[in-house]
C-alpha cells in the first residue's frame, strides 16, 4: 500500500471521528438544518468537478464535467441558502409585529447573508 | 511540491476546519447561524484556491472554462432558485434532491478520472480502481435512490412500497453484475466495465427505495445523506483530494448518526426498513367519525374552556399538522393561550416530520420560540403536571400499546401523553397510523377528540378561546 493512500485512509478515519464526536451533539431541533448544512458541506465536490473540466478533452468529457459543475454548484448554493433561511426562522423569543401568522417566507432575498439582527439573545 | 501547491493545500486544510467548526456551532440555536456563515466561508476558500490553482497551472481549454463556467451558473441558478422558493413542508424533498446531485457529481468525476486514465492506456493501480468504484457505485445508488425518495415525498411516486415477486431475486442479480464487473475491472482496465457497473448501481437505487414507505422516510433521507458523503469522500480518494476527503467523511458521520436516531426512534433496524413491506402510504383510511366503543367527541367550546383555564398545555404536532399546513394556526392559538398566563410547550417525536428536525423548522417558522420546542426524553416527566395535552395529527407516537409487548409498535419510544391530566386529541377520523393498529389513547376516559382538519380544528378553538375570555 502506497503512502499516499495510506495517509488518505489515516484522514478519512480520523474525520469520521471528528464527525461523530461533533455532530451527536447537535440536538434534535437542528436536525433538518445540519442536514442540510451537511448537504452543502459535501457541495465541495464542486472543487473535484472544476478539476475535470481541465482535464476534458472530448465531447463526452465536457459533457460529464459540465453536469458534474451544475450539480455541484446546484448542490453548494441551494445548500448554504437554504440552511441561511432555516437558521432565520430560529428565534428565541417572537418577534413582534414584523412576520404575522400565515406570512410566506418572504425574508427569503436575504438568507445565508450575515445581519445578525439580535437574534442571539 | 512548490510553494503555490503548499499554500493551496494549507487553504484546502483551513477550508475543512471551517467545515467542522461549522457544524461545531450547530450545537445551538442561537449560534448555528454564525456556523452556517463559517462553513460558507470555508467553501469560497476552497473553490476560489481551485480557480487560482487552475489558472496557475494554465492547462485548462477555453472549451473547458466555457463548460465550467457555464455549469456552475446553471447548477447555481438552480440551486439558489429551489432554495429561496422552497415551502418549509417541501425540505424533506429537497434535501433529497440536493443528496441527488451531490452523489451524482461525485459519481461523474470518478467517471471521468477513469476514462482519462483508459484513454492513456495507463494500467490503473488496484486501490484507484477499489476507489473509483467504490464512488461510482454508492454515487450512482443515492443519485438514482434519492430521486426516486423526492419523488415520493412530492407524491410524484405513490408513497406506499412498491413491492413486486422476485424483487430480491432482481437485487442479487445486480449484485452479482457489480462484484463480477468489479472484479473483472481490478484485472483489466475496461470503460464499458465500468459503465456495467454505473448501470446496476442505477437500477439498484431504484429498487432500494421504491419498497420503502412514505412514514419510513426519515430514515431512507438519512441514510442517503451517509452515503452521498462518502461517494464524496471516495471522490476525494480518485483524485487526491483531502478536503473532499475530510469533507465526505463529516457528513457520512452526520447522515449515519441521523440514520440511527431515526430507526431508534421508530423502533426498527434499518435493515428491517430497507427490505421494506412494513411502512405504508400516508392515506388516511376513511372510517367513519365517532365510530367504535368509548370514544368521546367533545365541541370547540369546551376544548377552549379546558384550554384557556389550564395552568399548562403541551402541544403534541405530528404529521398530519404539517399535512394540513396548520402550524400558523397552532402558533396563534399558543400564543393567545400564553397571553392568558398559559403555560404553552411543544413535545416533539423524533420521527413527527417527514425528515429529521422536520417538525421544528415548520413552527420555528410559524414564529414559534425555540426554547418551547422540547425533545422528547425532555417532555415526558412533565405530562403528569399537565393539565391539557393538545395531540394534533400525531398517532402511533402517543400509543401506549408501545409500552406493552407483542403489538406492531411494542417498543417503539413515545409520548407519554396520556400522563396528563386531560387529553384533547384533533384528527380527521379513527384512521390508522402507519402501524396500522388502534391508538389506545383515543379511548382512554381522560381523552376528548375533535374530528376535523388540523387547519379549521384549530382556527374554530382559537375563536372560541377568543370568545371566552372577551
Amino acid at each position: 500500500m502506497s503512502t499516499a493512500l495510506l495517509t488518505d485512509i489515516v484522514i478519512f478515519v480520523l474525520s469520521l471521528w471528528v464527525g461523530f464526536e461533533v455532530i451527536s451533539k447537535v440536538p434534535a431541533t437542528l436536525h433538518t438544518p445540519l442536514m442540510s448544512a451537511a448537504n452543502s458541506i459535501h457541495g465541495i465536490v464542486l472543487v473535484g468537478a472544476m478539476l475535470i473540466a481541465v482535464t476534458a478533452n472530448n465531447a463526452v468529457g465536457y459533457v460529464i464535467a459540465f453536469v458534474a459543475a451544475a450539480f455541484a454548484a446546484m448542490n453548494v448554493t441551494g445548500g448554504y441558502v437554504v440552511t441561511g433561511r432555516m437558521l432565520k426562522m430560529f428565534r428565541r423569543r417572537p418577534t413582534a409585529p414584523a412576520a404575522p401568522a400565515g406570512a410566506p417566507a418572504a425574508p427569503a432575498a436575504q438568507a445565508g447573508q450575515a445581519s445578525g439582527n439580535g437574534q442571539r439573545s | 511540491m512548490s510553494a503555490f501547491n503548499t499554500v493551496i493545500q494549507l487553504v484546502y486544510v483551513a477550508a475543512a476546519s471551517c467545515f467542522v467548526l461549522g457544524l461545531h456551532l450547530m450545537n445551538t440555536p442561537g449560534t448555528a447561524r454564525r456556523g452556517n456563515q463559517v462553513s460558507t466561508a470555508g467553501m469560497t476558500a476552497a473553490v476560489a484556491a481551485t480557480l487560482a490553482l487552475i489558472i496557475h497551472t494554465g492547462a485548462i481549454s477555453t472549451t473547458g472554462w466555457i463548460v465550467m463556467a457555464a455549469g456552475a451558473l446553471v447548477g447555481g441558478g438552480a440551486g439558489l432558485y429551489l432554495a429561496r422558493t422552497v415551502q418549509m413542508t417541501a425540505m424533506p424533498q429537497l434535501v433529497s434532491v440536493f443528496n441527488a446531485v451531490g452523489g451524482g457529481a461525485a459519481a461523474l468525476v470518478a467517471i471521468h478520472d477513469y476514462m482519462r486514465l483508459a484513454d492513456a492506456r495507463a494500467a490503473v493501480p488496484a486501490a484507484t480502481t477499489v476507489t473509483t468504484l467504490l464512488d461510482v457505485i454508492i454515487g450512482a445508488v443515492t443519485f438514482s435512490g434519492s430521486v426516486i425518495a423526492a419523488g415520493k415525498l412530492q407524491g410524484v411516486i405513490t408513497s406506499a412500497p412498491v413491492t413486486f415477486p422476485g424483487a430480491r431475486i432482481v437485487n442479487l442479480l445486480l449484485a452479482a453484475v457489480t462484484l463480477g464487473t468489479g472484479g473483472f475491472l481490478l484485472a483489466t482496465t475496461s470503460l464499458p466495465g465500468l459503465v456495467v457497473v454505473l448501470a446496476a448501481a442505477l437500477v439498484f437505487g431504484v429498487s432500494m427505495v421504491m419498497p420503502i414507505g412514505g412514514a419510513d422516510m426519515p430514515v431512507v433521507i438519512s441514510l442517503l445523506n451517509a452515503f452521498t458523503g462518502t461517494a464524496v469522500a471516495m471522490a476525494g480518494f480518485v483524485i487526491g483530494n483531502w478536503a473532499l476527503i475530510i469533507a465526505g467523511a463529516l457528513v457520512g458521520a452526520s447522515g449515519g448518526i441521523l440514520t440511527k436516531l431515526m430507526a431508534d426512534a421508530m423502533n426498527r433496524s434499518i435493515g428491517n426498513i430497507i427490505v421494506g413491506g412494513f411502512g405504508t402510504g400516508d392515506t388516511a383510511v376513511a372510517a367513519v367519525a365517532g365510530a367504535g366503543s368509548g370514544v368521546q367527541a367533545i365541541a370547540a367550546d369546551d376544548a377552549a374552556i379546558q384550554l384557556a383555564y389550564a395552568a399548562k398545555v403541551i402541544i403534541v404536532p405530528g404529521y398530519g399538522l404539517a399535512a394540513a399546513q396548520a402550524q400558523h394556526e397552532v402558533a396563534e392559538l399558543a400564543e393567545m393561550l400564553e397571553s392568558r398566563g398559559v403555560d404553552v410547550s411543544y413535545a416533539i417525536h423524533p420521527v413527527a416530520g417527514r425528515m429529521p428536525g422536520h417538525m421544528n423548522v415548520l413552527l420555528a417558522e410559524a414564529n414559534v420560540p425555540y426554547p418551547q420546542l422540547k425533545e422528547m426524553d425532555d417532555i415526558n416527566p412533565e405530562f403528569a403536571r399537565t393539565d391539557v395535552a393538545l395531540v394534533i395529527g400525531a398517532n402511533d407516537v402517543t400509543n401506549p400499546a408501545a409500552r406493552r409487548p407483542g403489538t406492531a409498535i411494542s417498543g417503539m419510544p413515545i409520548l407519554d401523553v396520556d400522563q396528563a391530566k386531560s387529553i384533547i386529541v384533533i384528527k380527521r377520523s379513527m384512521g390508522h397510523g402507519y402501524a396500522g393498529i388502534d391508538n389506545e389513547l383515543y379511548v382512554n376516559p381522560k381523552t376528548s377528540m375533535y374530528f376535523a382538519d388540523a387547519k379549521k380544528a384549530l382556527a374554530d378553538m382559537t375563536s372560541a378561546v377568543k370568545t371566552l375570555v372577551a
